[in-house]
């Protein structure tokens, strides 16, 4: 087993189809994501230090510690940022474009996360109407698509805890109960993943994941989160949620172990 | 080498496991799960959990009439912000 291998177990994962490089260190919207995002708006260097330091290398950054600065130049008709200042302007049109570029990672987040297909209709449709209500308050502090992938974490997380999920009251999840004791989980390693996991059968298995395991591992695993933004998203303690966390892995390959070899491994 | 890291048992390792992954350290390299098959097989599981989370990227589109119903539901809130 590798240690890189390993450190993208542990250290929070960068998000998918990052270059290695950038493995070690991520934010919650993956390269390809930023790459659809609009690109106006400039990243916060508090809460994405990569991106800062990416920034810095750069020669406009360089020559941001000249004496005068020069004026960002004005979006490129159609571009993200114009799509983006036009829908803040109150363009239906570039809205309805928005919602084109973001509608699939917001709808495949919230699906992810409640696991029901009604549900995460609504509450896409929640998330792009709160879009469209603050849209003009989106100051690029942020890049574009991490202020509103996170507009719509808290549309999930809202409604999870209307429905009464006190989403980490899991905290009475994480004891340990017999069953789900640490000397339960491993078994003979003929019957280990063998490094290979079907998608389908992966997605089946979160979504069969108790809700409370579910949302941490999507978060972290899939969203790229770290945990001491998870845990002040779902305001509880990071070790509840590293400890969540390593529950939903366990659970997941408990689940993926018991599938038919077919069905569950590729 | 820490004689009680060596002399661990799968569940006093496993309960450390969360933490232990979390902070960033080789886990590989534990003392324990050089010796251990069972726990080894364990953390490769996981990581390959980990690792298949992290190429699923999103695949669903949600149905076009979605953009219809928030298209009305703007329409029906613009009148009444006046």
């Amino acid at each position: 087993m590798s240690g890189a291998a390993l450190r993208g177990l542990s250290v929070d994962p960068p998000r998918k189809r990052m270059t290695p490089s950038r493995l070690s260190m991520h934010t919650p919207e993956g390269s390809s994501l930023r790459s659809a995002a609009v690109t106006a708006a400039e990243p916060d260097p508090e809460t994405s230090p990569e991106l800062a330091s990416t920034q810095a290398e750069t020669p406009a950054a360089q020559e941001s510690s000249a004496p005068q600065a020069v004026p960002p130049p004005p979006p490129v008709p159609g571009s993200d940022a114009d799509i983006l200042a036009r829908a803040q302007g109150g363009d239906h049109y570039a809205f309805a474009q928005l919602y084109a570029m973001h509608k699939r990672r917001i709808y495949s987040l919230c699906l992810r996360m409640v696991g029901n297909v009604a549900e995460a209709e609504d509450l896409t449709q929640e998330a792009f109407l709160q879009l469209h209500r603050k849209i003009a308050t989106f100051r690029g502090d942020s890049a574009f698509s991490t202020w509103l992938h996170r507009l719509a974490i808290n549309v999930v997380l809202m409604h999870l805890r209307k429905k009464g999920l006190s989403v980490i009251s899991l905290d009475e999840a994480m004891e340990p109960t017999p069953e789900e004791g640490p000397g339960r989980s491993f078994g003979a390693p003929d019957l280990s993943l063998a490094g290979s996991i079907d998608r389908l059968a992966l997605e089946r298995a979160i979504s069969d994941l108790p809700a409370g395991y579910r949302l941490i591992f999507v978060l972290h695993d899939i969203e790229g989160y770290e945990h001491n933004e998870i845990a002040a998203m779902l305001d509880c303690s990071i070790g509840n949620s590293k400890s969540q966390l390593h529950k939903a892995r366990l659970k997941l390959r408990d689940a993926m172990r018991t599938m038919p070899r077919r069905e569950g491994r590729r | 080498m820490n004689d009680h890291t060596t002399k661990m048992t799968c569940e006093e390792f496993q309960s450390q496991m969360p933490e232990l992954i979390a902070s960033g350290e080789n886990a590989s390299e534990h003392p324990h799960v050089r010796e251990c098959d069972l726990c080894r097989a364990l953390l490769q599981d996981l990581e390959t959990i980990a690792e298949a989370a992290r190429q699923l990227f999103p695949v669903e589109d949600p149905p076009d009439r979605l953009w219809e119903q928030i298209e009305s539901a703007i329409k029906q809130q613009e009148p009444s912000r006046g």
